[in-house]
């Protein structure tokens, strides 16, 4: 294996289409266990972490430009972005340890495509854009498009992240983010429930979005829990139906952390309880 | 095919060394460097026995490669100390028997030097989640949690002492 380190975009773009057996990668928290699990060494690790484009974090008029090889550890400490997207933030901080947040990153945990992934489900509520390169230049695609399967990616074949877009919410917007795990820390999620909410000054629901994170082979938003929210007030009664639509569109598998009797019953729960966070935190001002 | 050299500071001190592409820093500082404190548990970053601090930043050795440490800053458990003085981490291990095996004791060290360097005066909360990258089989962590927070006490006790 060879390690190269390119220092601009065109740089890496280059050299993943000279080197038909080459790997780009950030943090490695998922590359290194893969090659010590058997899985045959790239030719090169291409590592992106020296690219400055790939690893700032910056509000560019109004939109937020979030590099996929920043590591998660930047995002926490961003108080501007906190204030902003505070469920990405808190679902970024919960991947792995202060070890791994100094190497993980938004673009692995996206590309890895562990329908577990964390910061997956608040990236698709705040219907967040990933940029794209490869040898055809770059494109601007929607994050929810990336995964297609566990470990599967519609990325062709020189193509990797760059940056993810984010619009500064508007006003009365909140997200949030919450998983259950076997344990309080260092897990992977049992479900994850992400959700964004806005409400107008009368406290009715005006947008809302919900995504599902371990109920199937992607992280899948759920416009039947979401939609039922418009015109809304985020009461007992509409809380009770994103429930029943988040446990309907589940769809899990059985393993170790849970049953899919289980993860259907908590995909419900931690829907409703994502929705009242972000929408207590759109009422209390805690959004943008 | 031909070995990189890397060259970088380890504790304080300019240090090259040469590495295959694919090896962990982990294996440089120990087979190149001599540095035997840092060590490898797991490999795959869930034990924190191999934590150093790279450009500043807590890191699991054993998930770098090497030849990342190109013109980087490194310090080691071998570089906490102050020549022949312990470091108050260190010194209050020994003394609050935080230890008994001993092979996590290097991580922790670095861990919680990692930690008190951004905060100096930490609940026992934030001690525990600061250390949850670090596995110990033999301790129960409970003598680790109050070893840390002894040393931030220390420490603090220090400061005011030179600031009178």
């Amino acid at each position: 294996m060879r390690y190269a380190a390119p220092t601009s975009v065109a740089e890496a773009v280059a050299l993943l289409g000279t080197e038909p057996n080459s790997r780009v990668f950030a943090g490695a928290t998922d590359l290194v266990p893969q090659l010590r699990a058997g899985r045959p060494e790239p030719g090169v690790a291409i590592d992106l972490k020296k690219i400055p484009r790939l690893t700032s974090v910056a509000i560019d008029d109004g939109t937020w430009r979030i590099g996929a090889a920043a590591p998660t550890s930047d995002l926490t400490a961003n108080e501007a972005l906190t204030a902003d997207v505070p469920g990405l933030v808190y679902a970024s901080g919960l991947i792995g340890s202060d070890q791994i947040q100094n190497r993980a990153s938004l673009g692995g945990n996206l590309c890895n495509a562990s329908p577990a992934a964390d910061a997956v489900p608040p990236l698709l509520v705040n219907t967040a854009q990933a940029v794209v390169a490869g040898p055809d230049g770059e494109r601007t695609v929607p994050v929810a498009d990336i995964p297609t399967g566990p470990g599967r990616t519609s990325l062709r074949p020189g193509e990797f992240v760059v940056e993810f877009l984010i619009d500064r919410p508007p006003p009365g917007t909140a997200d949030a983010y919450l998983r259950l795990i076997p344990r309080t820390e260092m897990d992977i999620a049992i479900v994850g429930a992400a959700a964004r909410i806005t409400l107008d000054a009368d406290g009715s629901c005006v947008a809302a979005a919900i995504a599902l994170g371990a109920v199937a082979p992607t992280v899948i938003t759920v416009p039947a829990a979401s939609g039922g929210l418009i015109g809304q007030p985020i009461d007992a009664r509409a809380l009770a139906a994103v429930a029943a639509a988040a446990s309907a569109a589940a769809s899990p598998i059985d393993d170790k952390r849970g049953t899919v009797t289980y993860r259907r019953q908590v995909a419900g729960v931690l829907a409703k309880r994502a929705v009242a966070e972000a929408a207590g935190r759109a009422r209390n001002g805690d959004g943008p | 095919m031909s070995r990189t050299h890397v060259r970088c500071r380890i504790n304080g001190d300019d240090a090259e060394f040469l590495c295959d592409a694919g090896d962990a820093l982990l294996d440089a500082l120990r087979d190149e460097m001599g540095l035997m404190g840092a060590k490898e548990g797991c490999g795959t970053g869930d034990c924190g026995a191999c934590s150093i601090l790279m450009d500043g930043r807590l890191q699991c050795s054993c998930l770098v490669f090497a030849p990342e440490a190109e013109g980087s800053s490194i310090v080691t458990v071998e570089g906490i100390a102050d020549g022949d003085r312990l470091h108050p981490l260190q010194q209050c291990f020994l003394e609050g028997a935080a230890l008994q095996c001993g092979v996590c004791t290097p991580g922790f060290l670095v861990a919680a030097k990692a930690l008190l360097d951004r905060n100096p005066d930490p609940t026992e909360t934030e001690v525990r989640y600061a250390l949850a990258g670090n596995l110990c089989r033999c301790t129960g962590y409970d003598k680790i949690v109050r070893s840390v927070l002894a040393a931030a006490a220390v420490m603090q006790q220090g400061k005011e002492e030179a600031a009178r």
